[in-house]
């Protein structure tokens, strides 16, 4: 069934009553071409583009608690390419091309919304800095704009640009492609795409253990009990590494926690992605009209998805010095996710040492808009077993061979970045 | 919120405190690059009960570890870097 204009009509016409179911709730098969571990957005769309583009049909998304409940469903929603490495730059741009085109290819409007990703600079150390990405970006093709404070202030009349602000405000940079998009809509179109292409999505299902016969993956166990498989994809963000413990894998990654906040709805204030090259603070607002926050992840490894009060508070704080109107504003809820921290800040695709088994992880804080392009590469790797071009950077062994990707310069400290 | 009981200075609040590191990752300078990609690289990521290098760097700035299990936040086991206070 094709989502349309008419068929919106017609069902509303009908009370919404007889709307078809969008996915299957399948019972596991006793074997699959391909298992991926993980039903976040990079898990379906994974194995969205392993049956379209790859004609992969025999494909299961197992996943342990419901689609979209893990990261994809609780992340801020910044969508943006203004990247400072080449390998990134490549990733997130690729990435980018292909939300811009997602509602169409999925039939699903998953709300992308390129409003335009602000950084804010406060000195003139963040506006050299700011000036460095935005050429770095113009020289791989990505448009950028410096704006001057006088931009940014017509850009967004809310916020503080006095000389006396806390946090006084110099200009910004700006790339205009960059946005949000809505979390729950991009797991669920993926999820719809993917089964009506026959991929069955197998929810309460929880890897328990991946079973191996003679260094190669044969399958998984499951609590549905045991599913073959001929290759199994890793996809399951802050939990990569104990997964990856079930093939007795250790990975370059730790598992962190980062939290975000909404506020009561309100009529639009803020029709820009706002964020800032010295404060851990990003702000957009929904389009249910919600102000959602986001600021600095805990700073240390957690699996507990549950945060500490004084980061909502400098997050807040922050928040209120940029936007002095958001001080009215009441905050509905705060919640967490647990992120895999990689120890480059750049995410992992590759093969492992186990033959048949791949890993995508490491996508820290920052992997919601890499979701197309994760899954369109993962595909590729999952199909033929080598990297695409524009993955074949985030190799698992770089840590070891001196080749990090460290677009913050931080070293192997997760919560130095 | 987590309550750490610093050796020197008692309970006090989390955000006096700076997680370094798993000790596990605490490197010898004269450790093999094979060691330190190892104790860096390949660390437990542990979900459960982990031995940590914390400091008290809003307080009496003394380091310490203890064990923190990862998924309650329960912390036990503090003791001084460095030897008896
Ligand atoms: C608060 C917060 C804000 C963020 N803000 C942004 C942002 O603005 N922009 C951005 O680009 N990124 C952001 N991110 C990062 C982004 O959310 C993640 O990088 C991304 O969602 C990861 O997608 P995923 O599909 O890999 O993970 P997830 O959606 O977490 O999916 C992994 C799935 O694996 C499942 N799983 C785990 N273990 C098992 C098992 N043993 N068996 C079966 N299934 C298992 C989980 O239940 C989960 O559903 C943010 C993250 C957080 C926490
Ligand atoms: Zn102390």
């Amino acid at each position: 069934m094709t989502y349309s204009a008419l068929k919106l009509l017609t069902e509303g016409l009908k009370g919404h009553k007889t709307w078809p179911q969008a996915w299957r709730d399948p019972a596991p098969k006793s074997h699959y071409d391909v298992v991926i571990i993980g039903g976040g957005g990079h898990g379906l769309a994974t194995a969205y583009y392993l049956a379209k583009v790859h004609g992969v049909r025999n494909i299961a998304v197992v996943e342990r608690g419901w689609i979209g409940g893990g990261n994809t469903g609780r992340n801020t929603t910044i969508v943006r390419s203004n990247y400072r490495l080449p390998p990134m730059q490549a990733l997130m741009e690729f990435s980018l091309k292909l939300w811009e085109g997602m509602s169409l290819d999925l039939n699903f409007n998953v709300m992308f919304s390129p409003r335009g990703a602000l950084f804010l600079g406060h000195s003139d150390s963040d506006m050299l800095q700011l000036a460095q990405r935005g050429d770095a970006m113009e020289a791989a093709g990505i448009t950028a704009e410096l704006m001057s404070l006088a931009e940014v202030k017509k850009l967004c009349p809310l916020l503080d640009t006095s000389t006396l602000a806390r946090f006084p405000i110099q200009g910004g940079l700006i790339q205009r492609r960059g946005g949000t998009a809505r979390h729950d809509a991009v797991a669920w179109g993926y999820a719809r795409a993917a089964d009506a292409l026959g991929v069955d999505i197998l929810q309460n299902c929880e890897v328990t253990g991946i079973v191996r016969q003679g260094g190669r993956v044969v399958g998984v166990e499951t609590s549905k009990g045991r599913i073959g498989a001929d290759r199994v994809g890793i996809c399951v963000a802050g939990n990569s590494g104990r997964v990856a413990a079930l093939a007795d894998l250790r990975l370059p990654i730790e598992s962190h926690l980062l939290q975000a906040f909404v506020s009561e709805p309100v009529k639009p204030m803020l029709d820009t992605v706002v964020m800032s090259q010295s404060l851990h603070c990003y702000i957009s607002q929904s389009d249910k009209g919600e102000i959602v926050l986001g600021g600095n992840p805990d700073q240390y490894p957690t699996y507990s998805q549950r945060g500490s009060p004084h980061r909502i508070e400098e997050a807040a704080t922050e928040a209120m010095a940029l936007i002095p109107a958001l001080s009215r504003l009441r905050m509905l809820r705060s919640w967490a996710g647990t992120t895999d921290m990689s120890f480059d800040g750049a995410p992992i695709l590759d093969a492992t040492s186990v033959e048949g088994l791949y890993l995508n992880g490491g996508w820290c804080y920052g992997g919601f808009k890499a979701t197309p392009g994760s899954g369109y590469l993962y595909a590729h790797l999952l199909a033929k077993g080598v990297n695409h071009a524009v993955a074949a950077p985030f190799r698992l062994d770089r840590f070891e061979t001196g080749h990090t990707i460290d677009e913050a310069g931080a070293g192997p400290m997760p919560q130095n970045r | 919120m987590m309550l750490i009981t610093c050796p020197h200075c008692g309970p006090r609040a989390l955000d006096e405190f700076v997680f370094d590191r798993p000790v596990e990752a605490i490197t010898a300078p004269d450790a093999d690059t094979q060691t330190l990609v190892a104790q860096l690289y390949k660390r437990t990521n542990a979900r459960g009960p982990s031995r940590e290098l914390w400091r008290h760097s809003l307080g009496c700035r003394s380091w310490m570890t203890l064990v923190r299990d990862t998924a309650t936040h329960q912390i036990c086991d503090v003791e001084p870097v460095g030897g008896a206070r």
